[in-house]
């Protein structure tokens, strides 16, 4: 709804957008506690936030925040047409056309990285900006400025709502994939808040990249890609921590407990994504994942294969973190010396050197080489680095069992 | 391009004996005759007006509670529209649905004064 709404109102007053859907919701909270849910809930909630749509124009038009001057929505100002257009704004089939649009706004690339999450979860997933700071470990101030900045952006730019086009979807879907691979990753592995795994942030970045699979305009092979590699991680999600909610490693986990549907769904994405002219990121990830989701074993993982891809991802781009990760294929697929000499590569990596896996990592391989005092010292550098109790908790346990 | 108003009257009569269906179905037209215009930039404004009124009369001095014309003469709205000449914007006042409910539509330039 909020879609539809910044649709018609602009995405300057995305703000109003929000606050006609709120209202709506309320509403209804407030009137179906007494009448009970009707029998159409949605139709229901759809013509209270048109009705109240209609209010605003009526009210507002002659206010500066509202540009009418696009010919459909110059008949927004006039009684003759205001609420047929209003009623076509709201067809169905436009709905998620709307929905897309919003998201290519809030992840337009002029936009930094952190604005354009911070406005996804507020717009499109409907956090509230304290979720939001909780979600990030900053200040409901910072979010705010953010989120105001975004507005601003759209307000001097007057950025359409729309599904780029064809020339233009591959290079702005790719911008949109980063935000919501990241929101994924937020929600995978937290390491800001007291709950590792969040599922809410999974749910909604899975909601997402399912949203631009509705529509052929925006149904790229890395789409499928990306679909596949959430939903092979996804399937572990029950492994990996203990009813405590304590870390179990990989080599630990249950694997009668992953969730063979969506190990099958994933397998499903990934033989959609195998069209077109490129491979890319996402494809790697997902045969990484794939490799982990169909071993019977721990020791059944075909190391060979991942490193394989690891080589291909670090062909495509080098990445500090790929590179950090292949180290650990090394390690399993040849052992602590040859991952030593590989993790070299990072030694004067100042970006790698800010993250806790890193040392993490590098305190692994100390270990398993009899290196303890070095062991100690990374792994402690690592539970300074992280803000997650259950990855300090974790940690710990690795200095102790040395 | 000048603007001209389209001073439409009369069609009241015949509305109120339409049905809720045919009344929507009458809007459609209007719908797409005014957005026909709207995505030729020709479109600047428009409202409907309700048939009540107040009329000043005599220097103003008078109110009279009823408009100064009725039925056929009552002014039932206006459009303001872009056009090149007269000519153009009559011609494209042509294709008003109001005239299946018997209006008249009056084409005046707007007067740029001095």
């Amino acid at each position: 709804m909020v879609a539809v709404l910044v649709n018609i109102f602009g995405t300057e007053n995305v703000e109003l957008a929000e606050d006609v859907v709120q209202d709506a919701l309320v509403n209804a909270l407030e009137t179906w506690k007494f009448l009970g849910i009707p029998d159409n809930p949605k139709a229901w909630l759809y013509r209270v936030a048109k009705n109240k749509a209609i209010d605003i124009i009526r009210r507002k038009k002659h206010s500066r925040n509202f540009d009418f001057s696009d010919p459909q929505k110059q008949l927004l100002t006039s009684e003759y047409t205001l609420v047929t257009t209003m009623e076509n704004y709201w067809q169905e089939s436009y709905i998620s056309d709307e929905f897309l649009g919003l998201m290519y706004a809030c992840c337009h690339p002029e936009i930094s990285r952190e604005n354009q999450i911070t406005f996804t979860l507020k717009t499109l997933c409907g956090f509230s900006t304290r979720e939001i700071a909780r979600a990030f470990l900053t200040s409901e101030d910072t979010i705010s400025k953010r989120i105001y900045r975004a507005r601003e952006f759209f307000r001097k730019n007057k950025i359409r709502p729309e599904i780029p086009a064809a020339e233009e979807v591959v290079l702005r879907t790719s911008a949109v994939l980063g935000t919501i691979y990241l929101i994924f990753n937020e929600g995978y592995n937290s390491t800001h808040s007291d709950r590792l795994i969040r599922e809410d942030l999974i749910f909604q970045s899975m909601h997402l990249c399912r949203s631009l699979l509705e529509n052929k305009k925006t149904r790229l092979p890395e789409v499928y890609a990306l679909m596949a590699l959430m939903c092979f991680h996804a399937s572990r999600n029950d492994s990996r921590l203990t009813p405590e909610g304590e870390v179990i490693v990989l080599s630990g986990q249950d694997r009668s407990t992953w969730n063979k549907e969506m190990i099958t769904l994933a397998n499903d994405y990934l033989n959609k994504a195998a069209f077109g002219e490129k491979i890319t990121t996402y494809h790697l990830e997902a045969a990484i994942a794939y490799e982990h989701c169909v071993a019977k074993n721990f020791k059944d993982i075909n190391w060979k294969a991942i490193l394989g891809y690891y080589d291909t991802l670090l062909s495509i781009s080098f990445d500090p973190v790929v590179c950090l990760n292949r180290c650990v294929a090394v390690l399993e697929w040849e052992g602590p010396a040859k991952a030593m000499e590989a993790i070299q590569e990072l030694a004067d990596n100042r970006q790698i050197h800010k993250y806790y896996l890193y040392h993490a990592v590098l305190g692994e391989l100390y270990k398993r080489l009899g290196v303890k005092e070095k062991a100690t010292q990374c792994f402690e550098k690592a539970i300074e680095l992280t803000h997650s109790n259950q990855e300090k908790r974790f940690l710990k346990t690795k200095i102790d069992e040395l | 391009m000048k603007e001209y108003m389209y001073i439409i009257r009369g069609g009241d009569d015949v509305a109120t004996m339409k049905s809720p269906e045919e009344m929507q179905q009458h809007m459609q037209e209007w719908q797409k005759w005014m957005g026909g215009m709207a995505e030729k930039g020709q479109f600047v404004g428009g409202q409907p007006l309700v048939m009540e009124a107040k009329s000043l009369i005599e220097g103003g001095s008078k109110v009279i509670d009823r408009p100064l014309a009725e039925g056929k003469e009552l002014i039932a709205g206006y459009l303001i529209v872009k056009a090149n000449t007269l000519e153009e914007a009559t011609e494209m006042a042509k294709g008003c649905p109001g005239f299946e409910h018997n209006c008249t539509i009056e084409v005046r330039e707007i007067k740029p004064m001095e």
